[in-house]
């Protein structure tokens, strides 16, 4: 049996590889069919039906999403018999979508939206089914707030949430008219298993899952003449940025972004990427110091191997799914909070603000950081370390509502202190990246050598696929690190949760073992995360993964520990990695969490 | 040459040969037992009508190691309940056409999919699945059968929901291609045969494939069993040789008043009286006016019987067992049932019953499975044949 099928498409033939379905066949000649329910990074449902084309000698329309190419089809995906059907079908999905469209956050990016003005959906459609039924509007998260008025059921989100992340906190439940994407016995989502990674969010069609935004909070902070406003921008928005105000993805906009930062009215503007290289400081020490409690002290009680927990999405998974090995847990809080524990004490004190009136504000790629900031141990400064939390599209919307003209700013650099980062502080964005930026700094601390990779690019740990292991010998060590001598360092790069989950039940039934593994909950890590603009798709994640490491790439720091502002602060305040202060303010607890 | 057709006493003859019956067939080669079934015409009685012979062979052909037999007694259609009577009166049948099916296709496992309200049929035939083990065994068949309760889901008589839901998920239909011959149950090649599929091929192998085709006519070969329900003084099981008039039928079994009756069940069509003479039950064959396959429900309704009543029924139920994945059944369902309400109060006008005829028409163009799909058929063959009736 060949490997190709050929097929005509609107007249226009076509040979693509067995098994391409029919929909992809007509991407390859530029033929767009319209989707709801399809996503390139979830399988295949079937459920919408808008994708509907007709088949000669066929009397049904099949749905182009689902059906494979094969030979000798002939395929119309635009003739009258389907344009009325999927008109009908749209129609269908209005009738039961509150299309209240002006008052809705999703204005302007709804795929149901964009359909609905393609067909011409007017009002002289269906029976409106919303004034029949009772909704429920989840808003008490303070990530994501699930509105099942405007769902229109396409399964996105419980596949997202099942087979993407693993995590299954979203599902289908009821059958019929009552059919529904629930939770655990109907529970809000901030009661139940999920992580707040917001990767539904990113790929709801509607309006239906959106972050929560804390836009208005913060322009109230910002005029507040009381309010001294500080905010740190994560590393992966800066290459995500753009998208959402009508740029290509994979540009790189550090300095608009600073400089949009400052005339929304930001009081000091200042990088995140400076704690993540404060992570890798304690991180790393961290690592060594449970190394050596292993390999030197023989200590029993030591936990390796050690994971990262700069996610919070993925911190979150382990206190619901594997509490065992909460202890394995870097105690070591995430860039974000480090920044928010220092903001409102060593630098309010250093700039000679009151930390009462200091607003902390972070922008990120992320929602899971939204959760993360309202933790209960995150009151470290004696404040809400950090006080609002907003994504990238959110920090877009503010751009785009001060009247800001983005392309036309000039690159502005951030405020110092907390402003200067590495390389390594950069490619935390991307996965594999904490795993880099630590081993760069690690190896050094231990043989007083660069790690032995060519332009310090540790490419085994960088790339796509879902988990990735990659060991590093460590030899010829410094005195001191003598008990390393010899040792293979074993590490594992995961992202998705339901990789994260895999490589957790092999840590768990000993087949396999590591030192030190690093978990992000997104797919592609921060870059691809549940707050960064909508759409996505592995092509755009490689896009903003690329620019992530040209500017890593382009740094005159590439390792976290030379950054001069991480110098200084444990010269000036920390003293030392681990020290008192570091424990008062950088380090953390985690709770076991239900597993429903 | 009008045929005299008759009611039949096969299916239901107590005949205590099952082991010398499948000694004799088992003895054949699977391709001559294929090719009987084949012959006979045998299509699948839970109202698609596939040939039986072909799905077998379909499966018989994967070369996969594990593959499934399963017995679909999901009997979930309103207005049919033979089923259950051919399970609690001549299971060996049904367990007999299992272990054969299981030899050709090469299967060490089958179920019974069991209605969950049909839960007081599993003692007994628990018991008779022991002694069929034993027989088993006796044949050196490594062939064993379990019972699989559903949970009272209509969808989950469409064969892939049914699969779903043995797998312990959510009874939603799938994709199809691929089908349950090279994609079934764990994803396995599996044949899924209705109750009475299954005591059929028992008739075939013990009679021959001769005796089965004589039955019937044209494409509708053998006989059918009916559920006979609705306005008619003999309610009941009955079976019949296939290819009667639907006049024939009302003369038999009607009351005298007969105005209209629903083959199919509710995902059947509802013929009117003046359509009774010209109105095969059967497949579609070349013969003149209309054939209605059906999975045996027969639903007469005399003139005392309000349409919109009973319409406005079967949306009712749809409305409530349509899985709710996909749109056009999802929604449809809801708004050709609110429709039609909204038509009888005034509040739309008649002609949004046009409308609603479209919607139904998209509904069987595109919905992924059967159930959307034929929403349709009961839909438009009311609202054609008693437009009025919706209306005022």
């Amino acid at each position: 049996m060949s490997d190709q099928v050929t097929l005509k498409i609107d007249g226009i033939s076509v040979s693509v590889k067995r098994g391409t379905t029919v929909l992809d066949a007509a991407k390859t000649i530029n033929i767009r069919i319209p989707t709801l329910c399809h996503h390139e990074d979830l399988c295949v449902a079937g459920n919408c039906r808008v994708c509907v084309v007709e088949q000669t000698g066929t009397d049904r329309l099949i749905p182009a999403c689902a059906m494979p190419a094969a030979d000798g089809m002939e395929i119309h995906s635009n003739s009258l018999k389907v344009r009325n059907a999927r008109k009908q079908i749209v129609e269908l999905l209005v009738s039961e979508h509150r299309a209240e469209c002006t008052t809705c956050y999703k204005n302007g990016n709804c795929e149901l939206q964009a359909l609905s003005h393609e067909y011409i959906i007017g009002e002289n459609g269906y029976i409106n089914l919303i004034p029949l039924k009772e909704y429920t509007i989840d808003y008490y998260s303070p990530s994501i707030i699930k509105d099942d008025s405007k769902c229109i059921r396409c399964q996105r989100c419980v596949r997202t949430c099942d087979e993407l992340q693993g995590v299954g906190a979203l599902t289908v439940s009821h059958k019929g008219s009552e059919m529904k994407i629930s939770t655990f016995m109907d529970k809000p989502i901030y009661q139940v298993v999920c992580t707040n990674c917001g990767q539904c969010v990113n790929r709801c069609p509607t309006g239906a899952l959106v972050e929560r935004h804390y836009i208005d909070e913060v322009w109230a902070a910002i005029y507040n003449e009381k309010k001294f406003v500080v905010v740190q921008t994560a590393p992966a928005v800066r290459v995500a940025l753009a998208e959402a105000l009508g740029h290509e993805p994979g540009e790189i906009v550090t300095g608009k972004m600073v400089a949009a930062l400052r005339r929304l009215g930001f009081d000091a503007v200042l990088d995140t990427d400076f704690t993540a290289d404060l992570t890798i400081i304690e991180e790393g020490h961290e690592l060594l110091q449970r190394l050596k409690r292993a390999l030197k002290d023989k200590d029993p009680d030591v936990k390796l191997p050690m994971t990262t927990s700069c996610s919070p999405g993925w911190v979150k998974f382990l206190e619901h799914i594997f509490p065992e090995f909460m202890e394995n847990l870097s105690t070591a809080k995430s860039p974000q909070q480090m920044f928010g524990a220092l903001a409102k004490t060593f630098y309010a004190s250093k700039i000679g603000v009151e930390p009462a009136s200091m607003v902390s504000v972070s922008i990120m790629p992320c929602t899971a950081k939204k959760y993360e900031a309202n933790r209960p141990e995150m009151y470290a400064s004696g404040y809400q370390d950090v006080d609002y939390v907003l994504t990238t599209r959110e920090l877009a919307l503010m751009i785009k509502q001060a009247g800001i003209d983005f392309n036309s700013l000039a690159d502005d650099d951030y405020d110092s202190i907390m402003g200067e980062s590495s390389g390594a502080g950069v490619i935390f964005g991307a996965t594999g990246g904490v795993m880099e930026a630590a081993l760069r700094t690690v190896y050094e601390v231990v043989t007083g050598r660069e790690v032995p990779f060519d332009g310090l690019n540790i490419t085994p740990v960088r790339g796509v696929e879902g988990v990735r292991e990659a060991s590093i010998l460590i030899n010829k060590t410094l005195p001191e690190w003598s008990f390393l001598e010899g040792v293979e360092l074993k590490t594992c790069v995961a992202h998705g949760l339901n990789n994260a989950r895999n490589v957790m039940k092999a840590v768990r039934d000993g087949s396999a073992s590591y030192h030190f593994i690093e978990i992000m909950a997104c797919p592609g890590g921060c870059l691809g995360g549940g707050g960064q603009p909508i759409p996505t798709s592995s092509d755009i994640r490689k896009r903003r993964s690329s620019a992530i490491y040209q500017e890593d790439s382009q740094k005159v720091i590439r390792k976290s520990h030379e950054n001069p502002e991480i110098v200084q602060i444990y010269k000036e305040f920390l003293i030392e990695p681990l020290g008192h202060t570091s424990h008062k303010l950088l380090h953390t607890k985690y709770t076991a969490r239900e597993r429903y | 040459m009008i045929k005299n057709l008759k009611r039949l006493d096969l299916i239901f003859k107590n005949e205590q040969d099952t082991e010398a019956i499948l000694e004799k067939t088992l003895a054949r080669s699977n391709e001559e037992i294929v090719n009987d079934l084949i012959d006979s015409g045998l299509k699948g009685r839970g109202g698609a009508g596939f040939p039986t012979g072909l799905k077998w062979r379909l499966a018989a052909d994967d070369p996969a190691d594990e593959k499934y037999i399963i017995c679909n007694a999901d009997e979930g259609e309103p207005g049919t309940f033979k089923d259950r009577e051919i399970l609690s009166s001549v299971p060996n049948k049904v367990l007999a056409g299992m272990a054969v099916c299981a030899r050709i296709i090469g299967s060490k496992q089958g179920f019974i999919y069991l209605r969950n309200e049909y839960k007081f049929l599993v003692p007994g035939l628990e018991i008779v699945i022991s002694e069929f083990h034993e027989l088993m065994d006796r044949l050196n068949l490594e062939f064993r059968v379990a019972i699989f309760m559903g949970s009272g889901a209509y969808i989950c008589g469409e064969e892939s929901a049914l699969f779903e839901s043995m797998e312990g998920k959510r009874g939603e239909p799938r994709n199809k291609p691929p089908y349950p011959t090279n994609f079934g149950y764990k994803g396995k090649p599996t044949v899924i045969n209705n109750v009475e599929t299954l005591a059929h091929t028992y008739s075939i192998f013990k009679y021959g494939p001769d005796k089965f085709r004589d039955l019937g006519i044209k494409d509708s070969r053998g006989s059918k069993v009916f559920s006979v329900s609705g306005d008619t003084p003999i309610p009941g099981i009955y079976e019949l040789e296939f290819g009667m008039t639907l006049q024939k039928f009302v003369d038999d079994f009607g009351d005298g008043d007969s105005k209209a009756v629903q083959v199919g069940g509710a995902s059947g069509f509802c013929v009117p009286r003046k359509k009774f003479e010209k109105t095969i039950i059967g497949y579609q064959g070349k013969l003149t006016g209309v054939s209605l396959p059906t999975g045996g429900s027969m639903m007469i309704f005399n003139s005392s019987r309000s349409m919109y009543n009973v319409l406005r029924n079967y949306l009712d139920f749809f409305v409530e067992e349509s899985c709710g994945q996909c749109t056009p059944c999802r929604v449809g369902t809801q708004q050709l049932l609110l429709g039609i309400e909204a038509v009888k109060r005034g509040e739309k006008p008649s002609g949004y019953l046009d409308k609603l005829l479209e919607l139904a028409e998209t509904m069987r163009l595109t919905a992924k499975c059967g159930l959307g799909q034929s929403v349709a058929n009961s839909f438009s063959s009311i609202v054609e044949n008693f437009r009025e009736e919706m209306i005022y």
